[in-house]
């Protein structure tokens, strides 16, 4: 009752809210809540397919129809296994390339001259505003057999014949990083330039080594923007499908690739949808992880 | 000794990364002018993938059918992202505010594949029940704007904080509706907030390729689309031709605006600076 006592009491308040939530609602929610529901059919069960009601009555009785049938294939299935696992691989190993790559970048651009900076940002973010598709496409055009950095290696002398590098875990993995590398270097960026530089000078008057003062000074203090970007690469790398769809091979099969030939190739939506539904649980977890430590972190502001 | 060292140490490290960010900028802008038909060694100066790009019909109408999906997205995303950043700033205790919260956020970190997969399977449902929409340009702009409505929440929710709160309390203590604080203290307030939310969204709706694939029916391929399929096959030079346009096109948007921004900026240190003098 309260419930609706607050509903009518602010018309305005309440149709402001209600615009976007009834939006999501029915552009996010309900189409989750599809997915799950296919998720527990077959294929073709007689029954009116996976778009049929999983509540039946039927001599007066209540039968909920729940198959775990295809959750029980992709955990049989090897393949599923190792398309998880190398989801995880290749999303864990661009993290961390992106964070070796991005953290000296981000800490030299924040410790650039004050005028510097703003056209150093700018210049990371410049690609953002070119096509991430044809950036990606363009890694073919480098990494091919006949490709540029063949062609050049080969007229060098360095090697007598092209190598081999497209449509490998190397060819995969230059174009994860290349694509998210500004999300790490971003935040990493962000949490720099706010650093208070008194406490690196401190630990010099103390007699710390650069080195010393790198890493028990600065880099503690950036563990914030450390976790941000290492989450803003590795969660979106585990869906990834373009990427690893243009510049990887058989062998770097990942999650969102097995996912798009479950529905387009095979034509199998209960399968597929099993499949979404096992992802949005392998990418919820790290989220929670981060949500709760972002929390933690604004409540010790 | 090691301040020399250190200082040419980020220098370096600040090169390669520019280099390793910018070099298939550059290939592409420099291989469309390439006469050579199959592979990415240089053969001499031609315009002839510009030319071909004319004609290629397949390219051409996608790119207006994208043109039209951005338009529309672009408006329906900040217009639908103002609203959601306003309910998150402005409106701290609702029934259903932890769903709300994790609803707006969440397609940016879904993979594109499962939004799409999913706003299919409901599209495909909802279609079975009253026989519409057709996938395309609606279907395709219903995706595009739920992703575009969550960034566009992001950018303008951080502007609607910085905000000065005191203004439209003044507003409504001298008389103004609530509709109207929003139109004459609020907006003008956030405009430029809006501004890089509209261009943000228009982009990302001019480049996806994932949500696009799922919602385009037959006859409607975007040009992101067209390009994926083309590049799955192999190299084309044609698509090198598109990349040194919109490179193009990006360049000179991006030189225009810091301009403007800059002019802005100026004007209001001027202002502000006058004001003080009083």
């Amino acid at each position: 009752m309260n419930f609706l006592k607050n509903l009518f009491k602010q018309p305005g308040r309440n149709a402001v809210i209600a615009v976007p939530f009834l939006w999501l609602t029915f552009a996010f929610l309900i189409p989750f809540l599809i997915v799950l529901r296919i998720s527990f059919a077959d294929l073709d069960s007689g029954d009116g397919g996976p778009f049929g009601t999983l509540l039946t009555v039927a001599d007066g009785i209540l039968t909920l129809k729940i198959k775990f049938a295809n959750y029980l294939f992709i955990a049989q299935d090897e393949l599923y296994a190792i398309t998880y696992l190398n989801s995880i691989k290749f999303a864990a190993i661009t993290a961390a390339l992106c964070l070796t790559i991005g953290y000296p970048f981000a800490y030299f651009m924040a410790r650039a001259k004050p005028a510097m900076r703003p056209v150093l940002l700018m210049l990371v973010m410049m690609p953002f505003w070119t096509s991430f598709l044809l950036r990606i496409y363009a890694w073919k055009g480098i990494l091919a057999n006949n490709g540029i950095l063949n062609s050049f290696l080969l007229n060098l002398g360095v090697i007598s014949e092209p190598l081999h590098l497209m449509n490998t875990q190397f060819s995969l993995i230059i174009g994860m990083v290349y694509a998210y590398l500004p999300f790490m270097i971003l935040p990493l960026y962000a949490n720099l330039v706010k650093m208070d530089v008194r406490f690196i000078e401190a630990a010099a008057d103390l007699g710390a080594t650069p080195w010393q003062t790198f890493w028990r000074i600065t880099v503690p203090l950036s563990k914030s923007g450390i976790i941000a970007g290492t989450m803003l690469v590795f969660i979106p790398a585990v869906g990834e499908y373009v990427i690893p769809e243009l510049l990887g091979g058989p062998e770097t099969l990942m999650i969102g690739r097995q996912l798009w030939d479950e529905f387009f190739t095979n034509n199998d939506w209960p399968l597929a949808s099993s499949v979404t539904v096992v992802v949005i649980l392998l990418i919820l977890v790290p989220m929670a992880i981060f949500n709760k430590y972002q929390a933690e972190q604004e409540a010790r502001k | 000794m090691t301040r020399f060292l250190h200082r040419w140490f980020g220098r370096g490290w600040l090169s390669l990364g520019y280099l390793f960010l910018y070099i298939p900028i550059v290939v592409l802008v420099v291989f469309s002018f390439n006469s050579s038909r199959q592979d990415m060694v240089w053969s001499g100066f031609s315009l002839q993938w510009y030319a071909a790009l004319l004609n290629d019909q397949e390219i051409l109408s996608g790119f207006g059918l994208s043109l039209r999906i951005a338009l529309l997205t672009a408006c329906g995303s900040v217009v639908l992202g103002t609203f959601a950043a306003f309910v998150l700033d402005r409106y701290q205790r609702f029934t259903g505010r932890t769903l709300f919260t994790g609803m707006v956020s969440a397609p940016l970190v879904m993979p594109e594949v499962i939004i799409g997969l999913s706003l299919l399977l409901m599209l495909v449902s909802v279609q079975k029940m009253f026989g519409f929409p057709e996938r395309g340009l609606v279907t395709i702009w219903l995706g595009h704007t739920l992703l575009g409505m969550a960034y566009a929440t992001v950018v303008v929710q951080s502007r609607l904080q910085e905000m000065n709160k005191s203004l439209e309390e003044a507003a409504m203590d001298l008389g103004c509706r609530p509709f109207q604080v929003f139109f004459l203290v609020t907006l003008p307030n956030i405009k430029q907030a809006l501004g890089s939310a509209w261009l943000l969204t228009f982009t990302l709706s001019l480049d996806d390729v994932v949500l696009s694939a799922f919602l385009s029916g037959p006859g409607s391929s975007t040009m992101p689309i067209v390009i994926f399929s083309r590049a799955r096959l192999g190299l084309d030079p044609r698509v090198n031709a598109v990349a040194a346009l919109t490179i193009l096109v990006v360049s000179i948007g991006v030189i225009a605006s810091s301009l403007y921004i800059a002019r802005v900026e100026r004007l209001r240190s001027k202002q502000l600076a006058a004001a003080a003098k009083g």
